[in-house]
């Protein structure tokens, strides 16, 4: 049990980097009804747009002063990608047969990994990643908060804050949350929900590239590849949470990183499970959690039964 | 008399099958014109063109000086059509304030803004006692007096209200057609679409009657509510 309060700080860093992607399925299916296969693809992009800025500042800049610059790069390059494919690949299909634009969005997930490990310089074996250097925080007697965790639960957390007043303040996030519920009626209130939608493809963008720099420093490095586990994870926490639900995308992200890290800690103490533990596991476990939910609670813990919508 | 709305040729189509036929009317500024006419004759989507959400297969649609075809929604409302569609559509997890607010998304002035949601408590003081309730819990009637005041608050020229007595008691019914009359007597032009013939005739300066896309008879609210056909056909008579 000494291991719990470590385990919760890890899980919780883990979890709110799986949010903040989340937020990214969770905003895009509660306003179009389409799972954005790709967009742990636009995590990638967010991650390589935030080297490519690591590699074009000079070598001596500290990590600290780089970052803030890493962060806008990432977004602009998620941001822009995101934002096309809603344009050129999703739009037109709208009103297309459901399975036409998740096809389009497999397709355009490995189409994204492929540009990228066709044209980006070296990108074809994992790239470097700057981390931080210095030693973990000691919280208290054992608990260490490692110092890109640091970053992960302090933007995290601003991210949400930032997002839950846009959209239950603002005049634009009002319009969003109209266009969530009621698309064609929301029009009639003259809500141009072409913009709106883009918009949340942009917000999605915004968060995939935070969520990219965490897991480059987390990891030391990047791949053309790292979107394939991340986005699926992101997903299983969207729904765990409730899709299309902004705050159960980053609660569901936040149960599946302790949940993850405690099968990592606890399961090989099980008597007779010793194999079934650590971190080679964890994918495994984060996926029987979500066919539990599933069972359980099929609409996700914050989501709402569809009969409700009728 | 100048025509607001001046329609003439429409025909809308869901894929193959065309639910409005080529009609042709006009709304006069100041008037209560009525669309009457069962189930499935092409009322709603008559309205649901004009406001910019079906695109016609064919026709004009002229309002205020425009021409609307091909006009997205968003920019016809700018113009000055609002549209209270049929089955009310109020946005259930959004409160009733907030409803009302996004009933004047495009307007800028907020002293004006307060001031008409103002105006919609004091039509319907129930808005008012639970402005800050998600739509979603307000029964049926309730629902319909929200959406009339959120489309009122775009200050329209010309207000399209579709089925507003649908699931109203008889005493909310009355509330809805004073609303109406008073509405008129302040300027505002309307379109009314309704099953409830009786009540919409009464209060309408011109009816048109459709039936399967068409519009198959015309004339003042006073004449259709005398004419023996829909008196056979509409309101329950033999």
């Amino acid at each position: 049990m000494h291991q719990l309060p470590q385990t919760l700080v890890s899980g919780l860093a883990l979890g709110a980097l799986y949010g903040l992607i989340a937020i990214g399925y969770t905003m895009v299916y509660g306003i179009v009804q389409l799972i954005n296969f790709a967009h742990g693809e636009i995590v990638m992009i967010g991650g390589f747009g935030a080297l490519t800025i690591h590699l074009w500042l000079p070598g001596s800049t500290p990590l600290g002063a780089a970052l803030p610059l890493m962060l806008i790069g990432g977004a602009l390059a998620a941001v822009a990608v995101a934002t096309a494919a809603e344009r050129f690949a999703y739009r037109p299909l709208r009103g297309a047969p459901r399975l036409a634009p998740l096809i389009t969005a497999i397709g355009l997930s490995i189409a994204l990994q492929q540009t990228v490990w066709a044209f980006y310089p070296d990108a074809k074996k994992p790239r470097l990643f700057p981390q931080f250097h210095g030693n973990a925080f000691e919280l208290a007697g054992n608990i260490h908060l490692q110092r890109n965790d640091l970053f992960v639960l302090v933007a995290a957390p601003l991210c949400m804050i930032a997002l839950g007043f846009f959209v239950s303040r603002s005049r634009t996030g009002r319009a969003m949350q109209a266009t969530a519920q009621d698309p064609d009626t929301a029009e009639l209130m003259g809500v141009d929900t072409n913009r709106i939608i883009v918009l949340a493809f942009a917000i999605g963008g915004a968060f995939a590239a935070v969520a990219a720099v965490a897991q480059g420093l987390r990891a030391g490095q990047i791949s053309f590849e790292m979107g394939f586990i991340l986005g699926l994870k992101a997903f299983t926490a969207a729904v765990l949470g409730g899709i299309g639900n902004i705050y159960g995308a980053m609660l569901g992200g936040v149960v599946l990183g302790i949940a993850e890290a405690a099968a990592t800690t606890y399961i090989q103490n099980i008597p007779g499970m010793h194999q079934l533990g650590g971190a080679g596991w964890k994918d495994v476990w984060a996926f029987v959690l979500l066919i539990l939910v599933l069972l359980i609670r099929p609409q996700g813990l914050l989501g709402e039964r569809v009969a409700d919508r009728a | 008399m100048t025509a607001l709305l001046e329609v003439s040729g429409l025909r809308v189509a869901y894929g193959k099958i065309e639910a409005v036929k080529g009609i042709s009317f006009t709304v006069d500024e100041g008037q209560i014109v009525t669309l009457i006419g069962t189930n499935g004759a092409g009322k709603t989507t008559t309205l649901r063109t004009l406001s910019g959400l079906l695109t016609p297969l064919d026709g004009t649609i002229r309002f205020d000086g425009h021409t609307l075809t091909g006009t997205p929604a968003h920019r016809i409302v700018a113009l000055g059509l609002a549209h209270s569609p049929e089955g009310r559509h109020i946005f259930p997890r959004l409160t009733i304030a907030e409803n009302l607010q996004l009933g004047a998304f495009l307007r800028k002035d907020t002293d004006g803004i307060r001031q008409d949601i103002q105006r919609a408590y004091d039509l319907f003081p129930i808005l008012g006692e639970r402005a800050h309730q998600a739509a979603g819990t307000l029964s049926g009637g309730e629902q319909q007096m929200l959406a009339m005041g959120r489309a009122l608050m775009s200050r329209p020229k010309l207000l399209m209200l579709d089925e507003p007595s649908m699931g109203l008691s008889p005493i909310m019914m009355q509330k809805i057609k004073a609303t109406i009359t008073e509405l008129k007597a302040s300027g505002t032009t309307i379109l009314l679409v309704e099953q409830n013939a009786q009540a919409a005739l009464s209060l309408a300066d011109r009816g048109h009657v459709m039936e399967t896309g068409r519009i198959v008879l015309s004339g003042t609210g006073a004449e259709l509510l005398h004419d023996e056909s829909v008196r056979k056909a509409y309101l329950g008579e033999d």
